[in-house]
């Protein structure tokens, strides 16, 4: 059983986001790195880069599959993970926390309320 | 088996294969070119002598799994007995050497060639016409969606941008209609393996350029609504894109143009016996319905009135989706299939849908009696068919990739696994009209072999192959550090 | 039955495994209108290996027999008897795509090898494993530029007219449904060059790429190092075209200008591939590192096994069609393995003085040719820039009169400008170390013939 943990909010897609005042830290979550593999290169969006909810904002691979990113809120990326550049493997090993993807400055709060809670997100994957 | 050096490694300074090239040439000879534009130090490649190269390459080849030396039953590959006599034919001198832009006065016997390899085409598939020039199967898939949207574009019938694509389809399929312009629209294929017939009518509407599918499909089944899904695709406004993939299942007993498909591609390194050299080159021709042929891509070889034969080209067939290469697309590999065709003829044509579908049914039957589980038992095969391994990778934690590999130990090479994906830990197994019923029977017994294994040793399994120039490899390694180059 | 093996025993037992009565049985979910039977009448009967041999030689023997000074994007050279007595051994004349790795070590390692080879001939970082062709390599590069180039919202790239109007064509044909536009930058009528007075127009424009052939389409060289650097200064990558051969004197793409062209395509035909008609050959395809998730084709990885031995592999193959679908970088499967392996041996067996001394001879032959046929009345080099192996003249008569006459003496003189180029009168010419003084001398005396005429 992949962890989930209750703080955090889930895309259908896979990622999870944690609200900081704001600023939305995004990954994905354990059950999608484990369904994916060994990740061997991740591709992040820019720094500056405008997205909406549910645009792609970057891509994970690993060695038999590619898996698009899709932003779970609509704002500014304002960080993003810099060293995934040579450790995808942090995505593998930490999926909640050294293995985040990039953060947004969130510009619809209400973006928030349209991901699934971790119980919600639970049901999904049980039902995969 | 050991590790084999790169031939980089056995260079040494000062040593060359003489007589293998011109003898050098006066520095100041080459005054004309300009000092900043020259190379400063020449490059880096491997000095050794003739025999070194010989031996080296040589024994890398015996490193290979090869038709010549193995059954290879990957699946949608039709990895048949590729005849000696087509390289031979194909590598006469007077092919060779003559150039690609040769005046039509010293290419008749090249085009000759051409012109009736497209008439065998058109007739086997049941076509209005053929261009041989696309230079492999994506290429060839290529050619057909940018025909079918040279097509809609010339009626002004703009607002068709999507490309249906049955989910069994080859990943081939969706990235061409992308390359095309189109946007991609997946339709469910059934428990039997057919379309979903009813997704596919909800699925059709003005905005369909066309469906893209091969028959037998992905599945290793005959889609026996074919004719139900032309007449949805057609009212529709969209086209019918036949993927040639399958066609040995079917050559000489069903006609894709009969089928009501507007455009295929054929791949000859399939169907035509060419060979696959190790991942190219293969050929791809297309073939058109009435509609199409204005589009046809060139160039392509006519016949005048005196008998004589010419190019046609852009400057006269000016609707052309134009050129592909830079001359006439892998002009070699079509000098083979045209030997092909003429040694087959008829009825040798005929026999080959035949009787690759025999080998498959049979062997189908064979692997189910030993305990294998067919994906669509109720279904005939056509020239090829689907296990499924899920069962065993349940309860025994042993997957198709451990099966597959532990089939190199018994000197057979794998099926393809994982294809389709909608099928779980597959195989799709194509074992050719060329081989013999001792050989599928030697598959059958390796199989049943190995699924003994698997419940006994399922650990050994798993860490297969063993016999093999190297153990598995490490592709995680090979994708996070990237080694794509040698240096000293 | 030709390459069919089963005797009436065995298919009558193949049968009664299957449990049907007939082989046309096999075919019952097909709807019985559909079937072909008598459909197929107009193919011929099937003949022996002796009889089709015959027919095919005799259709060889028809295109044999000229003397050909034809380039213009393919060329004639000594290929060693060794290229192809192992490229055609059935170890890797009927290998499939190198899936199973095991049981592939030959064709991966030959291919690691060959991916080293081009990048120490282009001085790039890395190299695929091959695409179709030259002219659909610089398709695919084109696309590429558009995907690595993040300083470019462009859909545009920068195409010289001096570039071989066959590689424009297919690229054109290629890339036009994604909507991305070729524009075309014409080149200096007295040096055949494409000057950089000629870029100055696109100057702050948005292009993805500037694309560089060197020599270009007329043999002329390129003011390669200027043109990199002005495409780099305007946010531009640089796509490299080049004739292999020539490397071996000429600036490697890798180090034109400050920083090098970002990717480099070509035709490989010249290393070992013989002429065929046009095919199979095969394109190569190189870049700088930072891109090389952007290239398209295969791509060959050095790494280990579970023992840590060295063993070869694909790898980065989730940029392609068979794990991303309609995301892939481009809908390419193969590559044309044979062609390459071909390549690879070429190279080996030449190493870098015989390849030096190759190119040496190409250059020097089609001078010596260029100066036999200039110093006929009326005839005259087109264009005074520098050239590798190619040369344009200008003769007084229209060409194709002049190539055709030069034809019927079993004479290939070159290719005529005068559909792509309106230029009439020229024609494109190319000697290489095939070439010995006594056919140079045969052109020249045809040609005066022929003039004279």
């Amino acid at each position: 059983m992949s962890e989930i943990p209750a703080e955090l909010r889930y895309a259908s897609s896979h990622e999870w986001a944690k609200n900081d005042d704001g600023t939305v830290t995004v990954g994905i979550t354990e059950h999608a790195q484990d369904a994916m593999g060994d990740l061997v290169y991740v591709e992040l969006p820019e720094v500056g880069q405008v997205v909406a909810a549910g645009d792609e904002a970057g891509v994970v691979e690993s060695v038999k599959a590619a898996s698009d990113i899709y932003a779970p809120v609509s704002g500014e990326i304002v960080e993003i993970n810099e060293a995934l550049e040579d450790e995808p493997e942090l995505v593998n090993n930490a999926p909640y926390e050294g293995g985040w993807l990039f953060k947004i400055a969130m510009s619809e709060e209400t973006d928030l309320d349209n991901l699934l809670t971790a119980d919600q997100y639970q049901a999904q994957i049980e039902s995969e | 088996m050991s590790e084999t050096k790169l031939i980089f490694q056995l260079s040494q300074p000062g040593r060359s294969a003489v007589s293998q090239a011109p003898k050098a040439v006066a520095e100041d000879k080459l005054g004309a070119i300009p000092a900043h534009l020259r190379r400063q130090q020449k490059p880096a490649l491997p000095e050794v002598s003739e025999m070194q190269v010989v031996r080296h390459y040589t024994n890398l080849s015996s490193k290979n799994f090869a038709i010549d030396k193995q059954f290879y039953p990957l699946g949608s590959c039709t990895m048949k007995y590729n005849p000696r006599g087509a390289n031979r034919a194909a590598m006469l001198p007077g092919f060779l050497n003559r150039h690609p832009l040769a005046p039509e006065t010293h290419s008749q016997g090249f085009l000759s060639c051409m012109f009736e390899l497209q008439n065998f085409l058109k007739e086997v598939t049941g076509m209005k016409g053929v261009s041989l020039a696309p230079m492999a199967g994506a290429q060839g898939e290529f050619a057909g969606v940018a025909m079918i949207r040279a097509y809609h574009d010339a009626r002004g019938d703009e607002e068709r941008t999507e490309i249906l694509i049955p989910e069994a389809a080859h990943g081939t399929n969706p990235a061409t209609a992308v390359m095309c312009g189109y946007k991609v629209r997946e339709v469910p294929v059934g428990k039997d393996g057919d379309v979903d017939l009813e997704a596919l009518k909800a699925a059709c509407g003005p905005q369909t350029a066309g469906l893209m599918m091969t028959n037998p499909s992905t599945c290793g089944v005959f889609e026996r609504q074919i004719e139900a899904i032309a007449k949805t695709v057609h009212e529709a406004g969209g086209l019918l894109y036949y993927d040639g993939a399958n066609l040995n299942a079917i050559l000489g007993k069903v006609r894709p143009g009969d089928m009501g498909f507007d455009v295929i591609h054929m791949n000859l390194h399939k169907t035509f016996a060419t060979p696959h050299g190790g991942g190219g080159p293969g050929a791809g021709p297309v073939g058109v319905s009435e509609r199409l042929l204005p589009y046809l891509p060139t160039p392509m070889a006519g016949q005048r009135d005196d008998g004589s034969y010419h190019w046609i080209d852009t400057d006269t067939l000016e609707t052309s989706i134009g050129h592909l290469s830079a001359f006439m697309g892998n002009a070699g590999v079509l000098l083979r299939a045209y030997y092909y065709a003429r040694s087959l003829g008829r009825d040798g044509m005929i026999r080959v849908g035949e009787f690759s579908t025999l080998a498959a049914n049979y062997l189908l039957k064979r692997l189910e009696a030993i305990g294998c589980t067919a994906a669509y038992p109720d279904r005939r095969a056509s020239h090829e068919f689907i296990l499924t391994f899920a069962k065993e990778a349940k309860e025994l934690g042993v997957t198709a990739m451990d099966i597959a590999k532990r089939l190199l130990d018994y000197n057979q090479h794998a099926p393809t696994t994982y294809f389709p994906l909608l099928v779980p830990e597959c195989f799709l197994i194509e074992p050719t009209e060329t081989e013999s019923k001792e050989a599928l029977d030697e598959f059958v017994d390796a199989m049943a072999a190995i699924l003994e294994e698997a419940r006994t040793e399922p650990d050994m399994v798993k860490e297969a192959p063993f016999t093999q120039p190297v153990r598995r490899l490490d592709d995680v390694k090979a994708a996070r550090e990237l080694d794509l180059t040698w240096t000293e | 039955m030709p390459y069919i093996p089963h005797t009436p025993d065995d298919v009558r037992a193949m049968l009664d495994a299957i449990g049907a009565d007939s082989i046309e049985d096999l075919f019952d979910e097909i709807p019985a209108h559909l079937k072909a039977a008598g459909k197929l009448d107009a193919l011929p009967e099937g003949l022996s290996e002796m009889e089709v041999t015959r027919l095919m030689g005799e259709r060889a023997a028809m295109d044999a027999g000229a003397v050909s000074f034809i380039g213009a994007g393919a060329y004639q050279h000594h290929i060693p008897a060794a290229v192809w007595e192992i490229a055609t051994r059935g170890e890797f004349y009927t290998a499939y795509t190198p899936y199973q790795a095991e049981a592939s070590q030959g064709t991966l390692q030959v291919i690691y090898e060959f991916q080293t080879l081009m990048t120490r001939l282009t001085g790039m970082e890395v190299s695929n494993a091959s695409v179709y062709d030259g002219a659909s390599g610089l398709a695919e590069a084109v696309l590429m530029s558009l995907r690595a180039n993040r300083k470019s919202k462009s859909r545009k790239v920068l195409v010289p007219t001096a570039l071989n109007p066959r590689y424009t064509a297919a690229t054109q044909a290629i890339v036009e449904n994604q909507d991305v536009a070729l524009q075309t930058v014409g080149f200096d009528a007295a040096s055949g060059q494409t000057p950089l007075d000629a870029l100055k127009d696109f100057e702050g424009e948005d292009f993805a790429a500037l694309v560089i052939s060197q020599p270009n389409f007329f043999g002329s060289l390129e003011e390669v190092d200027a043109l990199t650097d002005w495409a780099h200064a305007n946010n531009m990558l640089v796509i490299g075209v080049v004739n292999p051969t020539s490397l071996a004197l000429l600036a490697p793409p890798g180090e034109w200008g400050t920083e090098g062209a970002d990717i480099v395509v070509g035709e490989g035909q010249p290393l070992g591939v013989p002429l065929s008609s046009g095919g199979p050959y095969y394109g190569f395809m190189c870049c700088k590192q930072k891109y090389v998730r952007q290239m398209p084709g295969r791509i060959i990885g050095r790494t280990v096994d579970m023992e840590g031995k060295q063993g070869f592999a694909l790898t980065l193959q989730a940029r392609e069609q068979h794990i991303r679908r309609s995301k892939a970088t481009s809908n390419i499967c193969t590559n044309q393995g044979l062609a390459m392996t071909a390549s690879t041996i070429y190279c080996s067996l030449l190493g870098p003085d015989g390849l030096t001394n190759v190119a040496a001879h190409c250059h020097t032959n089609t001078q010596a040719l260029a100066e036999k046929l200039t110093a006929i009345e009326g005839v005259e080099r087109a264009f005074s820039a520098p050239t590798f192996h190619e040369v344009v003249l200008t003769l007084p008569k229209p060409a194709t009169e002049v190539l055709a006459a030069l034809a019927e003496k079993d004479v290939l003189g070159g290719v005529s400008l005068a559909k792509d180029y309106d230029m009439p009168n020229a024609i494109l010419i190319n000697a290489t170390e095939v070439h010995s003084e006594s056919d140079l001398d045969l052109f020249a005396v045809a040609l005066k013939e022929v003039l004279a005429a």
